[in-house]
C-alpha cells in the first residue's frame, strides 16, 4: 500500500525566549491510502498544532510532512498553496467554518474552482458533491443558517471533497455535535471512506468515535506520540500507561472504576 | 517570579516614554510643517526683512534641522519651552499658571462623569434584564442618544442662557469659585456621561450573564453584595478599556467649553495662541495637554489592574 | 442580499437627513437673499413672526442664515468624514496586511495618536495652515482618522480569524477574492455605522473649530459661526444663538439615530422575535396535551410527605415570557443519599430542569409546578434564602467561567460560610482549605490566594465541588460538570462526586449529554427528550440495555462505544422539536420507528414498568422491552 501523508521528525516550537515552548517533538507517523490515522490526545497535547503544521499554518522547526512525496514544510509561496489543495482539513465548529453571508453553491463552487467560482458553471459538480453527503440540490441556494449543526457539517465535508484531496484531515469534526448528529456525520464518513477510498488523518479526543472510524491510531501526549499502532492492537492490548489511563478513564456505559 | 506589578509599571514607563516620543516629534515637526517661511509668517506680512531674520534667529530656524531637533529637545528636558512671541513671558510660566484651571476643570469632569454613569448604566442594565421593562429601555436609549447628540459646546450656551442670562443664578464666566465650575463642568460632562453610561449599560448586560454571575447568585447573595462585589469589578475592566479613551478625549471637549466660559485655562490661551500664531505658546500646551491624556489613561490601568488582577498580565476582558 | 430591518431610529435619522440635504440643496435660492438682507431698525430682535429665530447685530435674519449655513456645514462634514473613512480604511487595512512587526508598531502609534484629544490635533492643524474651509475639512478628517484605523483593524482581525476565512485559505482561495466574499461582506455593517457616528463626530467637531474662530472665516458662515456670533451677543439677545444651535442638535441626531439604526439592524438579535401566530399555536398544542389514560405517575397530584426524599418534583415545567414551555411538565423524585442522572442531547431540558430545581432559571423564565420540594424547601414559596443558599450546592459546567475572575478563590469559596453562616473569615479559610484537601487540590493554602485563571482547568473544578461541599448540603446539583474537561479529569471529577455521596451520604444530581458518566456513578436515571422525562430507568437496566423507549434505544445505537470495534452506528432521523413547535402527541413521534396514530394525538403517560417507567404508547401494545 502506498503512502499518502508522511510525517517525520516533526518538531514545533511556540513563544521564544523564555516562554519558548517545545509543543510537538519528534512527531512521526504515516497515513496510507485509503486507511484512517487516528489521532488522539487530550487538550493541549499537540493534535491540532499537529494539523496546522501538516498545512502550512504552523511553521515547522525541523522534520519533513510529505503528501505523496511533495515535501509541504519545506515549500513557500506558490508551491505550498499547490500542495495545499492536496490536503484538505475540516474543521471543528460547522457554525464558524461556513461564511454566512454566500449560499452552500457558492461556497462549494469556490471550492471547486477559487477562480472561476460560479454557481451555475459548476452545478452538475455541486450536486454531485451535495449526493455524497446524502444532502439534496436544492440545498446549494440556501444559507447555512438554514441548517443544522449536522448538515453543515456535511457541507463541510463536501467542501473538502470538491478538491478531490489525496488526504482529509478531519479536526475534532463531530466534538461540537450531539451524540445522534454525530452518528449521522460519522455514518457519512463511514460511507465515504468505502466508496471514494479516502484517506484520512481523523483527530479527536474522544476515543470511542476514534475507536468507531480508524484503522491505525497515535496517541499524543504532551508533543510527543507515545503509542501508535493498529486499532485493535492499541485498544486492547495498550503498550504504554498514559493509554492504559485514557482508555480506562473513558466512561464506556459500566460503573466508574 | 517577579510581581506583576513591577512589569506592569516597566511595561507602562516604556508606554509612557513613547508618548512622549511622539509629542515632542509632533510638536517639533508642526513648526517645520508651516507652509512657506515660518519667520515670515510668525513676525507678520509686513514685516521688515531684519525683523524676519530676527524672528528666525530667536526660532533656531536658520540651524539645521537635526541641531533644531536636539536643541528643542534638550529644551524640554529642562522644562524650557521658549517665550511667547505675543507676551515675552517664558512658556513654562504660562503653562504653570493656567495647568490648574485647566485639570480642575478635566478632573472634576472625570469624576462627576464616573460618578454618574456607572451607577446610571448598571441600574438601567438590572432593571431592563431579560427584556424586562422595554419602555425604560428606550427610554434610556432615547435621552442618551439625545443628549449625547449635543455638542458641549451647544450644551455650554444653553446653561449659560438658562442659568445665567434667564435666571441669573450662576456666573457664566471667570475664575474658578465652586459654583463658577459648575455650568463648565456640566457642559464637559454631559455628552461623556451618555456615551458612557451606555457602554457600562452594555457591559453590565454582558456581565449579568455571565456564569459566574449566576454561581455567585446560587449563593443566594443581597442585590447590593451581587452587584457591587461581583458584577462591578468585571465591569469597570470592561468599561474602563472601552472607556478610558472617552476620559481622554474630554480633554478635548474641556478645551472648546474653556473658551465658552471664559475659563482661564489651557484651552482659552491656545486658542489665543493659534489667533496671534504664537507657536512656542501652541507647543507648549499641545505637549502639556499631550501629557495629561497620557496620565489619565495611565490611571485608568491602574484602576484596571487594581479591579482585575488579569489585566496586569495582559489578559484582559471577559470575553 | 438580506433585507434590512427597518427600526424607528433607522427611519427618523433618513428621514431627518433627507429633509437636511433638500434645504442644504434649496436654501440658497429661498433664503438666500434674506439671510443677507441688513436691515439696522431690526437689529438684535427676538423671534417674531417675520423673523422666527430673531435678528442679528445687522439685523440680519438668523433663520435664514441657519437654513443657508446648511449646505456649507453639511458638505464639510461629510469631505472630512470621507477624509477620515477612506484614510482610515486604508491606514487600518495596511497595518493589518503588514507583517507583525510593522503591525504591532502601527497599533501602538494608532493608541497614542487615539488617546489624543481630537480637538486638539484639528487645532495644531488650523494652526499651521491657514484657517479656512479647506483647512477645517482636512484637520477634523485627519483627526478622526486614528479612530477609524483601528477600528478597521480590529473589525478585520475579528473577522479574519474566523475558520472560514482560514479554510478558503487552504482552498486556495487568493487574498483579493478572500477581501471581496469572505470578509469585507462581513465587516461592511459595523464599518457603516462606524461612517454615520464618524459624520456625526466631523460635523461636532467642525461646528466647534469654527466656534472657536478657527474654522470657516468670514464672510462664509457655516452653523459654527454663527453660533459664535451669537454667543458674543447672548446678554442683549440670545436667539440668534438659538437657530445654529438647534440645526446643530438636529443634524447631530439624525446621525446618531442612522447610527444606532444601522447597529440594530445589524444585530440578528434584535430580529430575534417569534411570530405571533405560531406563539399561538404552541399555547394552543401545550394546552391540548391533556393526557389521556390514567397516567400511573400523574404531574398533578403531589407526593405525600413521608415519600418526599430530597427532590419531590410534580408537573414542573419552564416557561419562558410569550408562553412557549421550554420544560414540560416534568415530574420525579430523588431520595436521600441517591445519585440520580439525567441525561438528553442539547435542547432538552435537562439544564434547565435542573437549574428551576437551584432556582436559577435566567431572567425571563418562570418554572411553573404542583409541587416543588427540594432539599427541604418548597420553592413554590419564598425559602429563607440562607438556608437555601448552604443546603443546595451547585457544579457548573464550565469551570473556567464559573469562578469570578477579579476575586480570589479563597473569598469565593468561603462567602456562603461568611454572608449567610456568620463564620469568621479565618474559620472559613480553614473549612475550605479542608474541603479542598478532601478534594485532591494541590497545595490548597496557596490556592485560596490565588485568583482562578491561576489554577488549572481541572483544578478548578475540583474547587468548585469543594466549594459546594463546604456548606454541608442536602443536595448537590452537577449541572455538567465534566463536559469541558479531558477525559482522565473527568474520572477524577466523577471520583470526587461518588466518594462525596458515600463518605458523606450527599444526594446528587447529575446533569449530562453523555450517557456513559451517568452510567458511571449513578443509582438511576432520567432520560429527557423535547422538555419531557421519555424514561425513568435503573443504572442496571441502562448498562445492561433493558431501554423501553425508543428513544433511549435509539440514543444507545447512535452512542459509539470504546470497549467494542461497533458496526454501524444508527443515527436518529430528523431532528428534536423546536419548543414553540412541540407535537401535541408525543414529541419522539415524529422520529419514532413504531409510531401509530395514537403517538401523534396523544401524549403518552410515564408509565411504571418493572423498577422504571416510560412514556410510551407502544409499551401498552406488545412488550416490546427487552429483545
Amino acid at each position: 500500500m502506498t503512502t499518502v501523508l508522511q510525517v517525520d521528525n516533526l518538531d514545533v516550537y511556540f513563544g521564544h525566549g523564555r516562554s519558548r515552548a517545545h509543543v510537538l517533538q519528534q512527531v512521526s507517523f504515516a497515513v496510507k491510502a485509503g486507511t484512517t490515522l487516528g489521532l488522539v490526545g487530550e487538550s493541549g497535547s499537540g493534535k491540532s498544532t499537529t494539523a496546522k503544521a501538516i498545512v502550512g499554518v504552523v511553521r515547522s522547526a525541523a522534520g519533513t510532512v510529505l503528501v505523496n512525496g511533495a515535501n509541504i514544510a519545506g515549500a513557500r509561496g506558490r508551491a505550498l498553496n499547490a500542495l495545499r489543495r492536496r490536503v484538505q482539513m475540516i474543521p471543528q465548529d460547522p457554525y464558524a467554518s461556513l461564511n454566512p453571508r454566500m449560499t452552500v453553491g457558492e461556497t462549494l463552487a469556490e471550492a471547486i474552482d477559487p477562480r472561476r467560482a460560479s454557481v451555475r458553471a459548476h452545478a452538475g459538480k455541486i450536486t454531485e458533491l451535495l449526493a455524497l453527503v446524502a444532502m439534496d440540490a436544492d440545498a446549494s441556494q440556501r444559507y447555512p443558517h438554514e441548517f443544522s449543526g449536522g448538515q453543515r457539517q456535511r457541507v463541510a465535508i463536501a467542501r473538502a471533497l470538491a478538491v478531490q484531496p489525496e488526504i482529509i484531515i478531519a479536526d475534532e469534526i463531530t466534538s461540537a455535535l450531539d451524540c445522534s448528529v454525530q452518528a449521522e456525520v460519522l455514518g457519512v464518513l463511514r460511507e465515504l471512506r468505502t466508496r471514494l477510498k479516502l484517506s484520512m488523518l481523523f483527530i479527536s479526543h474522544d476515543l470511542a468515535v476514534v475507536r468507531h472510524v480508524c484503522d491505525e491510531i497515535a496517541v499524543l501526549y504532551q508533543g510527543r506520540i507515545v503509542e501508535y499502532g493498529k486499532r485493535d492492537d492499541v485498544f486492547d492490548a495498550p503498550r504504554h500507561d498514559y493509554t492504559r489511563l485514557l482508555l480506562d478513564s473513558v466512561p464506556d456505559g459500566g460503573p466508574l472504576k | 517570579m517577579r510581581s506583576p506589578w513591577f512589569r506592569f509599571i516597566v511595561r507602562r514607563l516604556i508606554g509612557l516614554a513613547g508618548v512622549l516620543i511622539v509629542l515632542v516629534a509632533g510638536t517639533f515637526l508642526m513648526v517645520q510643517l508651516i507652509p512657506g517661511d515660518p519667520a515670515q509668517l510668525v513676525a507678520g506680512p509686513n514685516a521688515a526683512p531684519e525683523q524676519v531674520t530676527h524672528v528666525r534667529e530667536t526660532l533656531g530656524l536658520d540651524q539645521p534641522l537635526w541641531n533644531q531637533f536636539t536643541d528643542y529637545t534638550r529644551g524640554i528636558l529642562s522644562a524650557d519651552l521658549g517665550n511667547s512671541f505675543a507676551t515675552g513671558e517664558p512658556v513654562s510660566k504660562v503653562i504653570a499658571s493656567r495647568l490648574p484651571f485647566t485639570a480642575q476643570l478635566a478632573f472634576a469632569s472625570i469624576v462627576l462623569v464616573l460618578l454618574i454613569s456607572v451607577p446610571l448604566g448598571m441600574a438601567i442594565a438590572v432593571a431592563c434584564q431579560g427584556g424586562r421593562r422595554r419602555w425604560l429601555d428606550s427610554a434610556f436609549t432615547g435621552a442618551t442618544s439625545f443628549f449625547g447628540a449635543i455638542p458641549e459646546y451647544v450644551f455650554g450656551v444653553l446653561l449659560i442662557f438658562i442659568f445665567a442670562v434667564s435666571l441669573g443664578l450662576l456666573p457664566n464666566s471667570g475664575a474658578a469659585t465652586v459654583s463658577a465650575m459648575i455650568l463648565p463642568v456640566a457642559a464637559v460632562s454631559v455628552g461623556p456621561v451618555c456615551t458612557l453610561a451606555r457602554i457600562v449599560r452594555r457591559e453590565t448586560t454582558v456581565v449579568l450573564a455571565q456564569d459566574y454571575m449566576r454561581t455567585a447568585r446560587g449563593r443566594r447573595l443581597r442585590p447590593l453584595r451581587l452587584y457591587t462585589r461581583h458584577a462591578l469589578p468585571n465591569l469597570l475592566t470592561s468599561t474602563l478599556t472601552l472607556g478610558g479613551l472617552i476620559l481622554a478625549s474630554l480633554l478635548g471637549g474641556t478645551i472648546i467649553v474653556e473658551f465658552i466660559f471664559n475659563w482661564p485655562g489651557l484651552g482659552t490661551r491656545i486658542i489665543s495662541a493659534i489667533v496671534s500664531r504664537d507657536y512656542p505658546v501652541i507647543q507648549g500646551v499641545v505637549l502639556v495637554v499631550g501629557l495629561l491624556a497620557a496620565v489619565i489613561n495611565l490611571l485608568v490601568d491602574v484602576v484596571l489592574g487594581l479591579t482585575d488582577a488579569r489585566t496586569l498580565s495582559g489578559k484582559a476582558g471577559t470575553r | 442580499m438580506r433585507r434590512v430591518r427597518w427600526n424607528a431610529p433607522l427611519i427618523l435619522g433618513l428621514t431627518a437627513t433627507a429633509v437636511l440635504i433638500v434645504i442644504a440643496i434649496i436654501a440658497p435660492w429661498v433664503w438666500g437673499e434674506r439671510a443677507e438682507q441688513t436691515d439696522y431698525s431690526a437689529t438684535h430682535q427676538s423671534a417674531s413672526a417675520a423673523h422666527w429665530f430673531g435678528t442679528d447685530l445687522f439685523g440680519r435674519d438668523v433663520f435664514a442664515r441657519t437654513m443657508v449655513a446648511t449646505r456649507p456645514t453639511l458638505l464639510m462634514a461629510f469631505a472630512a468624514m470621507l477624509i477620515a473613512s477612506v484614510g482610515g480604511i486604508i491606514a487600518g487595512s495596511v497595518i493589518w496586511v503588514s507583517g507583525p512587526r510593522v503591525r504591532e508598531i502601527g497599533q501602538r502609534v494608532i493608541d497614542i495618536l487615539i488617546s489624543y484629544p481630537s480637538v486638539l490635533f484639528a487645532l495644531v492643524i488650523a494652526a499651521i495652515l491657514q484657517p479656512g474651509a479647506v483647512t477645517s475639512v482636512v484637520a477634523i478628517g485627519l483627526a478622526t482618522c486614528p479612530a477609524f484605523a483601528r477600528l478597521t483593524t480590529n473589525l478585520a482581525a475579528s473577522v479574519a480569524t474566523r475558520d472560514f476565512v482560514s479554510t478558503s485559505r487552504l482552498l486556495g482561495v487568493g487574498p483579493l477574492r478572500l477581501l471581496r466574499r469572505h470578509i469585507l461582506p462581513n465587516i461592511a455593517e459595523p464599518l457603516l455605522v462606524l461612517m454615520s457616528v464618524a459624520f456625526t463626530i466631523s460635523l461636532k467637531a467642525l461646528t466647534g473649530l469654527s466656534v472657536l474662530g478657527v474654522g470657516l472665516q468670514a464672510p462664509a458662515y457655516d452653523w459654527g459661526s454663527l453660533l459664535a456670533k451669537g454667543l458674543e451677543g447672548i446678554y442683549v439677545n440670545a436667539w440668534p444663538a438659538l437657530g445654529p444651535s438647534i440645526a446643530i442638535v438636529v443634524a447631530g441626531l439624525a446621525g446618531g439615530f442612522i447610527g444606532d439604526g444601522l447597529a440594530a439592524a445589524a444585530n440578528p438579535a434584535s430580529s430575534r422575535r417569534v411570530p405571533k401566530r405560531t406563539m399561538k399555536a404552541a399555547l394552543a398544542a401545550a394546552s391540548a396535551s391533556v393526557p389521556g389514560a390514567p397516567p400511573l405517575l400523574r404531574g398533578d397530584e403531589v407526593v405525600p410527605a413521608e415519600d418526599v426524599g430530597v427532590v419531590a418534583v410534580r408537573g414542573l415545567s419552564v416557561v419562558m415570557a410569550d408562553g412557549t414551555r421550554l420544560v414540560d411538565e416534568v415530574s420525579f423524585t430523588v431520595g436521600e443519599g441517591e445519585i440520580v442522572g439525567v441525561v438528553g442531547e442539547s435542547g432538552s431540558g435537562k439544564s434547565l430542569t435542573a437549574m428551576a430545581l437551584a432556582r436559577l432559571l435566567a431572567e425571563g423564565l418562570r418554572a411553573e409546578a404542583n409541587q416543588l420540594s427540594v432539599a427541604g424547601h418548597n420553592l413554590l414559596g419564598r425559602p429563607p434564602r440562607e438556608k437555601l443558599a448552604k443546603d443546595i450546592g451547585i457544579v457548573y459546567q464550565d469551570p473556567a467561567s464559573s469562578f469570578n475572575p477579579t476575586m480570589k478563590v479563597g473569598s469565593q469559596l468561603t462567602e456562603t460560610l461568611r454572608v449567610h453562616g456568620g463564620v469568621s473569615r479565618g474559620k472559613a479559610a480553614a473549612r475550605a482549605i479542608e474541603q479542598l484537601t478532601l478534594a485532591r487540590v494541590s497545595r490548597p493554602e496557596l490556592r485560596i490566594k490565588q485568583h482562578p485563571h491561576e489554577l488549572s482547568g481541572g483544578m478548578r473544578q475540583r474547587a468548585m465541588i469543594a466549594s459546594a461541599l463546604l456548606t454541608s448540603p442536602k443536595l448537590l446539583i452537577a449541572d455538567e460538570p465534566t463536559t469541558a474537561l479531558d477525559v482522565t479529569v473527568q474520572a477524577d471529577v466523577l471520583r470526587l462526586l461518588r466518594e462525596a455521596n458515600t463518605r458523606d451520604g450527599v444526594t446528587i444530581l447529575l446533569i449530562s449529554h453523555d450517557i456513559g458518566v451517568v452510567s458511571a456513578i449513578c443509582d438511576r436515571v432520567l432520560v429527557m427528550y423535547a422538555g419531557r422525562i421519555a424514561e425513568e430507568l435503573s443504572v442496571e437496566d441502562l448498562r445492561a440495555g433493558n431501554a423501553r423507549h425508543p428513544y433511549t434505544r435509539a440514543l444507545l445505537a447512535a452512542t459509539p462505544k470504546v470497549t467494542e470495534t461497533s458496526g454501524e452506528l444508527a443515527p436518529i432521523p430528523g431532528r428534536p422539536p423546536q419548543p414553540a413547535q412541540r407535537p401535541s402527541g408525543c414529541a419522539f413521534a415524529p422520529r419514532c420507528p413504531l409510531a401509530q396514530d395514537v403517538c401523534v394525538e396523544e401524549r403518552p403517560a410515564l408509565m411504571r414498568i418493572g423498577t422504571g417507567a416510560a412514556a410510551c404508547h407502544a409499551l401498552t401494545w406488545q412488550p416490546v422491552g427487552v429483545q
